[in-house]
């Protein structure tokens, strides 16, 4: 009996806890929908409340009505799209033939990705600042698309190497046996086992450019190339605080993307990161 | 078959070794050289060996940019593993709403670090229309509002806070896959060995981790010691460099001021101290795991 009282004394304190843990972690994200809905003498009341008494979409026309949020949310989206289905034309073939055939290069570019994860962005941004300047691609489309490229290349490589390793290569053999040509085995067995993990490594590409802010800060000068992150950071300190309501809205909108590719890929990103984590 | 696979490898592997090595090694090779000339942006370079350590020896705002950056980054790790550890463990506890629980926790994950910054600025307001300080100030614990970000003593612990804020879902999910990783059967033996859950904890849970926290607070340790983008929203590294970690102080060296030669040589004093402290740590981690 005892025992039991103090099993159910634990659990409560436990769901206490974990209902702190997801209040904490959401609660920004609740404030900020808030906000966005609250007109504005309710935003700047002495007194907030986290409910809007009067709800208002206001802040979301006057958000839309900025040419340079609808250029920045372009400008992300074909930024992260272009990047991302690069990557992937890239890293698909590249992570098959680590897999498949082992030899000197596999060593080599695997270490290259554990070490490409050490260097602070800095060292290689000023470099490739000079370059791309020489070659006038600095506040140009081509160079950050460019620069993403290269900057998730080493991760996507890594996701698409586990899901090559997850196919059998006794199926590829089996195919072979039936018939196939090689071009018939990659098109009609490999690919198609592959696609999932493909979307997965896609989608990551995309996410990681449009959160991306150090080097669109520092490579897209011009407003109407910049991305929505370095947009949206022009309004911190006091320019963002006299216009609260249009600023959350603006954020909303582009949270929406990664929101819905992270709800999207839950399951298989959790797993994902196990393997990851795990294995070593 | 296997014959011409040297060759048919580079075929394929060639399309992506050509862009990494253009616009990523060479790129960091010629950074770290570098930070061992006196270049600044449109001006003749010219290798000057250790003259940029030599002044960063006397740089009051090197020290105190490292300064605020260790701070930050063994608060935001500490905090992440050990919040991280305490959240799995919840997660994995079969508690009401769970599921819901698991989604939930990612949220801070989606979103790009400029809009954590915004948002946190937003929650943190420094009058009482800012949530945090109208409910401390309801619960009595405080009779002022507090200027989070741009007080002198509060802006640092705040930023911390955010970050790991930011960090927490990743880590608590790494966690929770190796804790779903132990096999029951561990606990159970444990407990007929009359094991408490404080030593089921020590005893079985803490080693059988082992590997996953060493492998997260290495990774979380380099993540965090170069974060930028969510500080640089917060605060600008305001106020009076109180929260100017290592990444904003080289990134404005080399934007604002110019002095690239010097900013680079401050990402190779950046990249050797973390990468000395990660191979440290991780080679104490495998040595106690040995004996």
């Amino acid at each position: 009996m005892d025992y039991r009282l103090k099993n159910l004394l634990a659990k409560a304190v436990m769901q206490v806890c974990l209902l702190l843990f997801v209040v904490f972690l959401a609660f920004p994200l609740v404030w900020m929908l808030s906000t966005s809905l609250k007109p504005n003498p309710e935003i700047y009341a002495r007194v907030p409340s986290l409910i809007p008494k009067e709800p208002t979409l206001d802040h979301f026309r006057v958000a839309f009505g900025q040419q340079d949020l609808l250029s920045g949310i372009y400008n992300s989206f074909k930024i992260g799209v272009i990047s991302s289905l690069v990557v992937l034309v890239l890293a698909v073939p590249a992570a098959y033939a680590l897999v498949r055939f082992k030899t000197v290069i596999n060593k080599s570019v695997m270490a290259w990705i554990l070490v490409s994860q050490l260097f602070p962005s800095i060292l290689i941004i000023i470099p490739l600042f000079v370059v791309l300047r020489n070659l006038a691609l600095t506040n140009s489309h081509i160079g950050i698309i460019l620069v993403y490229t290269v900057w998730s290349l080493p991760f996507v490589l890594w996701m698409m190497r586990s899901y090559v390793q997850g196919i059998p290569e006794e199926l590829e053999e089996a195919a072979f046996i039936d018939g196939c040509s090689r071009l018939q085995v990659l098109s009609k067995i490999v690919f198609p086992l592959l696609l999932p993990g493909i979307v997965a490594s896609g989608l990551f590409a995309f996410v990681s450019a449009w959160n991306e802010f150090f080097f669109a800060l520092v490579l897209l000068k011009s407003p109407k190339l910049t991305t929505l992150p370095v947009y949206l950071s022009r309004f911190t300190g006091s320019e963002g605080m006299t216009r609260l309501g249009p600023l959350a809205a603006s954020c909303l909108v582009a949270t929406i993307p990664t929101l819905v590719v992270f709800t999207f890929l839950q399951k298989g990103l959790v797993s994902g990161l196990m393997s990851g984590a795990v294995k070593q | 078959m296997k014959r011409h696979s040297w060759l048919g490898q580079l075929g394929l592997v060639l399309p992506f070794l050509i862009p990494v090595v253009l616009f990523s090694v060479i790129p960091l090779l010629r950074g770290i050289y570098l930070g061992f000339t006196d270049y600044r942006f449109g001006f003749e370079m010219r290798f000057n060996g250790l003259e940029n350590y030599r002044y960063m020896l006397t740089d009051r705002y090197f020290w105190s940019s490292f300064r605020v950056g260790a701070i930050w980054t063994i608060g935001t790790t500490l905090g992440q593993v050990v919040l991280g550890l305490a959240l799995a463990q919840l997660l994995n506890a079969d508690l009401f709403g769970y599921r819901l629980a698991r989604v939930l926790v990612l949220v801070p994950w989606a979103m790009p670090p400029v809009i954590r910054g915004l948002m946190w600025n937003m929650v943190l307001l420094p009058d009482t229309s800012g949530p945090v300080n109208h409910l401390l100030m309801q619960a009595g614990l405080i009779s002022q509002p507090i200027n989070w970000l741009s007080s002198v003593s509060w802006a640092l612990p705040s930023i911390i806070l955010v970050g790991i804020w930011g960090g927490l879902p990743q880590a608590s999910i790494v966690l929770l896959a190796g804790l779903q990783a132990i096999p029951k059967e561990l606990y159970e033996a444990a407990s007929l060995d009359g094991a408490g859950v404080f030593s089921q904890f020590r005893y079985v849970t803490l080693p059988a981790l082992k590997p996953v926290i060493t492998s997260l607070v290495s990774l979380r340790f380099m993540w965090n010691f170069n974060a930028f983008g969510l500080v640089y929203t917060l605060t600008q590294g305001g106020p009076g460099g109180r929260t100017r970690l290592p990444m904003l102080f080289a990134y404005e060296e080399a934007f604002r001021y110019g002095n690239a030669g010097y900013s680079a040589a401050l990402g190779n004093v950046m990249v050797l101290v973390v990468s000395l402290l990660v191979v440290l740590y991780i080679r104490r981690e495998l040595k106690e795991s040995e004996v």
